[in-house]
């Protein structure tokens, strides 16, 4: 009686064509949001992740820097480099170059996001007990990420070179990922973008994708 | 009684008039009598202005921030520079050095030098220019805000401006004349710039005695022709006219219906030569006796095609026509003109042609379609030498009678015309009678607007274009006498700008500005949103001579100091707050070619760099690359330095460049 777990109100031994068209697809729907998900990843590469803008009196537009999965840059107006402007505003407080933060993490960055979306689509086509597991790197990155993000960002505010210009008026700090910050006379604002916002989309689908997916499998082997 | 006194409409009424009291008239008594020194009125009160006074500054202050909608280019006279000021602000915006060498820019301290080499005559440098009147260039007769030319009278030069970057680029001198007045003046499409002469000289420098005026001396008039594409006038495509020695003045070019002309004024038709030494009449005297001079109009068409078809002379490498040519090919016409007049003024439709009366009380208005009808029916008369003269009534559409010397014409948007009474200080508006302007009115004279003092010439928002804006006038006084703080003998100019944007007699004086450095000549004021000029140079290593990156220039991680035999060459970069290398060892003897990048993108991360006891100082303005040289010539230790204030760091942005003895 599978055939009636979704349609309790059809009693009839009949095989209904409407219910079967239905469980057909609901079959495939796991996939189809994992698929989507995995479409969400590869549109959120295009996209920055995150950014930051520095706000201070003599940069009266603020200066912003985007990261996207794989680099880091400045605003939408290719005119001047911010990272390198920020680079430069840094090196008074003997910070790193932020061009040198997270380089391996960027570099796998197109394999990993690769590789994720590969999983992705085995798990869909696949449809074993197990592959579930496939998709928890998908799952999981838009949290890596942010938890990346934020180990650079503390890694920097703190390892600050003690003989800087203004090594003694700014100390060691941790910037925050999220929201609003204070460094000397820049105020900074960071927020995630809209790859990031994507891929948290992604998440969603996937996670919904493996209820959907192990209900009807509880649903069937309850039946 | 009493009961009436209790009535309630007593009490209403009582009630209405205690509010009153209390609510309206109270307060104000005490907002009085406490003196609200913060209370505008108050203000006004304690600094004796009137409400005429706050209308003018509500008009012209900017607050913080808000920028401009004109800007005014200003010649500076005998300053050899040109100054950008924001109107309705008044505020100074740049200044540009063209003929003269000045530090702040580093022009001719290191950089610029070759461009003001090219303005050398013959080997012999010249190191100032006096400014007159600045031309942005146009396009369908309209100010397109990309290029500025500005000529130097006393040395007969004409100058590029880019106005990417409001910084010189060319310098040109036309080798056949030493002297000039009425340029610049651009074509509605700026394919030529009008450079005209002015003192009589023999041509191409040549020396002849003064008694020969008539026969050995000449005038002349050059057409630079201009490369949008190269930004560059063309000297190559570029020719003069021989004129009669008359003293040509100030000229302008037609444009709509009289596109393809150009007209001069000129003051010496009695050929005068001066000698008060000698017992002959001064100069002031001999050029004015005459009750005529010659308004000169010249057909700019039919002579470039003299020019194209080999008809000119060549005149120390320059290509003249000769005054026979241009009378036998029909390109030069005279009509006479009250005497010593100044100002040939195309009126907005290109219809009419203003002259100023400067020694006569009138404007005289030329009719561009009598002066072609006139030269269609030929000529009756020549002058001394052979010019076909157009007789004043053939050609004269009215005079307008505005005051005690009238010197030049703007106009506005209203069909009104404006123009400079130098000796009652003031400023004539006039109406232009002619279908298209006021017929309303007819020829006539409006109101004076008083100036402070002995106005020389008047800009008007885009009031030499096809349409003027109106608005906006301003009048560049040659003298302020009272209208200043005393800094000693040496006064300002005082340009003074007036709201003409109301008909009839309201007008208004809004602003003094005082200009110190030089006598503004003559300006055009632009819409500002028409200039595009850049925040920063457009990639790292640009060169400004040029508009491109130069190959010279020094990238981070590459600087260094190489050495061939005695030529040493300095690769440095800077941003803040450090010059790469900091060390420059070199020895008495050396050749020393020197490249500083500033490698910042940030909008004014400009850097100086001063070299101390050697002369040189440079503006390095974010992305520019500059390349000097000189010669060790003396042994010690210099310290280099960044002269404009860049950063936290600044005073630590410097180095030592150490000199061997030999």
């Amino acid at each position: 009686m599978a055939a009636n777990v979704l349609s309790p109100s059809n009693s009839s031994a009949a095989p209904n064509t409407a219910a079967s068209t239905s469980r057909r697809w609901l079959k495939w729907l796991p996939s189809l949001l994992y698929l989507s998900a995995a479409v969400l990843m590869i549109l959120s590469t295009a996209l920055p992740y995150w950014a930051m803008v520095l706000q201070a009196p003599q940069y009266p537009g603020g200066l912003k820097m985007r990261v996207f999965v794989n680099y880091i840059t400045g605003d939408e107006d290719p005119k001047m480099d911010e990272v390198r402007e920020i680079d430069g505003l840094n090196h008074y407080i003997g910070m790193k170059s932020l061009y040198d933060a997270a380089r391996l993490e960027r570099s796998i960055a197109i394999p990993g996001v690769i590789l994720m979306i590969a999983l992705l689509a085995v798990a869909a086509f696949w449809q074993r007990r197990w592959t579930w597991l496939l998709t928890v790197p998908a799952l999981l990155f838009p949290f890596i990420y942010l938890a990346d993000l934020a180990f650079w960002m503390n890694h920097y505010g703190q390892n600050l070179d003690p003989y800087a210009p203004l090594s003694s008026s700014i100390q060691p700090f941790t910037p925050p990922i999220l929201g609003e910050g204070v460094i000397g006379q820049f105020k900074t604002v960071a927020s995630v973008e809209s790859g990031w916002y994507l891929i948290v989309l992604g998440s969603a689908l996937i996670a919904l994708g493996g209820v959907l997916r192990f209900s009807r499998r509880g649903a069937r082997s309850s039946d | 009684m009493i009961k009436h006194w209790f009535s309630l409409k007593s009490l209403v009424m009582g009630a209405a008039i205690a509010a009153l009291i209390f609510g309206v008239v109270a307060p104000k008594v005490i907002t009085n009598a406490q003196d609200g020194s913060t209370d505008w009125q108050s203000i006004m009160a304690q600094r004796g202005l009137t409400e005429a006074d706050l209308r003018a500054a509500v008009m012209t202050y900017t607050p913080s921030g808000v920028m401009d909608e004109y800007v005014m280019f200003a010649s500076a006279g005998q300053g050899g520079q040109v100054l950008a000021i924001g109107m309705p602000s008044m505020r100074l915006l740049r200044l540009i050095s063209v003929f003269t060498p000045e530090s702040w820019q580093g022009y001719g301290y290191g950089a610029g030098n070759e461009i003001l080499d090219q303005g050398n005559i013959d080997g012999k440098e010249i190191r100032w220019g006096d400014t007159h009147h600045p031309a942005l260039s146009e396009t369908n007769g309209e100010y397109d805000g990309q290029w500025l030319f500005i000529g130097d009278k006393a040395n007969g030069r004409v100058a590029v401006i880019d106005l990417r970057d409001f910084e010189t680029k060319q310098i040109v001198h036309n080798p056949a004349f030493l002297n000039d007045h009425g340029g610049t003046f651009v074509t509605p499409n700026t394919e030529y710039i009008v450079e005209g002469g002015q003192y009589g000289l023999p041509l191409g420098g040549d020396y002849a005695p003064i008694e020969n005026y008539k026969d050995a001396y000449s005038g002349m008039i050059t057409f630079w022709k201009f490369d949008r594409e190269t930004g560059r006038i063309d000297m190559s495509k570029s020719f003069a006219m021989e004129l009669p020695p008359y003293w040509q003045d100030l000229c302008d070019s037609g444009k709509s219906v009289s596109e393809g002309w150009v007209f001069c004024n000129s003051f010496n038709a009695e050929m005068a030569t001066g000698g008060i030494e000698k017992g002959n009449p001064p100069f002031e005297a001999g050029v004015s006796r005459g009750a005529v001079d010659y308004l000169h109009m010249i057909n700019l068409k039919a002579a470039e095609a003299v020019f194209q078809a080999g008809g000119a002379v060549d005149v120390k490498g320059f290509k003249v026509i000769p005054l026979e040519k241009s009378i036998e090919a029909g390109l030069l016409y005279l009509a006479p003109e009250p005497r010593s007049p100044h100002g040939a003024d195309v009126t907005p439709k290109g219809d009419f042609i203003v002259i100023g009366g400067k020694l006569d009380p009138h404007v005289t208005i030329y009719s561009f379609a009598k002066m072609m009808a006139a030269i269609a029916a030929g000529p009756t008369e020549k002058d001394a030498f052979g010019v076909p003269v157009l007789s004043l009534e053939s050609v004269m559409e009215t005079q307008v009678e505005l005051g005690l010397g009238p010197l030049h014409t703007v106009f506005d948007d209203q069909g009104y015309a404006y123009t400079s009474l130098f000796l009652d200080s003031a400023v004539a508006r006039w109406s232009i009678g002619a279908e298209g302007y006021r017929p309303q009115d007819g020829w006539k004279l409006i109101n004076k607007t008083p100036v402070q003092y002995n106005v020389g010439h008047l800009a008007a928002a885009e009031g030499d274009t096809a349409t003027p804006d109106g608005r906006f006038l301003v009048a560049l006084n040659k003298w302020s006498v009272d209208r200043f703080l005393s800094t000693g003998p040496l006064l300002p100019q005082n340009l003074q700008l007036i709201d003409i944007s109301q008909p009839g007699d309201k007008t208004q004086i809004l602003y003094d500005l005082p200009i110190t450095g030089a006598e503004p000549h003559y300006a055009q004021i632009i819409k500002a949103d028409k200039l595009k000029a850049w925040e920063v140079y457009p990639e790292v290593g640009w060169n400004p001579a040029t508009q491109t990156v130069d190959p010279r220039a020094v990238t981070q991680g590459t600087e260094g100091i190489t050495r061939d035999g005695k030529n040493v060459t300095v690769r440095m970069t800077a941003v803040r707050s450090h010059m790469t290398p900091e060390h420059v060892e070199i020895q008495v003897g050396d050749h020393v070619t020197w490249t500083i990048t500033n490698v910042e993108r940030a909008r004014d991360a400009t850097h100086g760099f001063a070299i101390p006891f050697y002369n040189i100082n440079l503006s390095i303005e974010p992305g520019e690359s500059i390349t000097f040289e000189f010669e060790a010539t003396h042994a010690g230790v210099f310290s280099f330095y960044c002269t404009e204030f860049c950063s936290a760091l600044h005073l630590e942005m410097m180095g030592y460049m150490m000199v061997k003895p030999e």
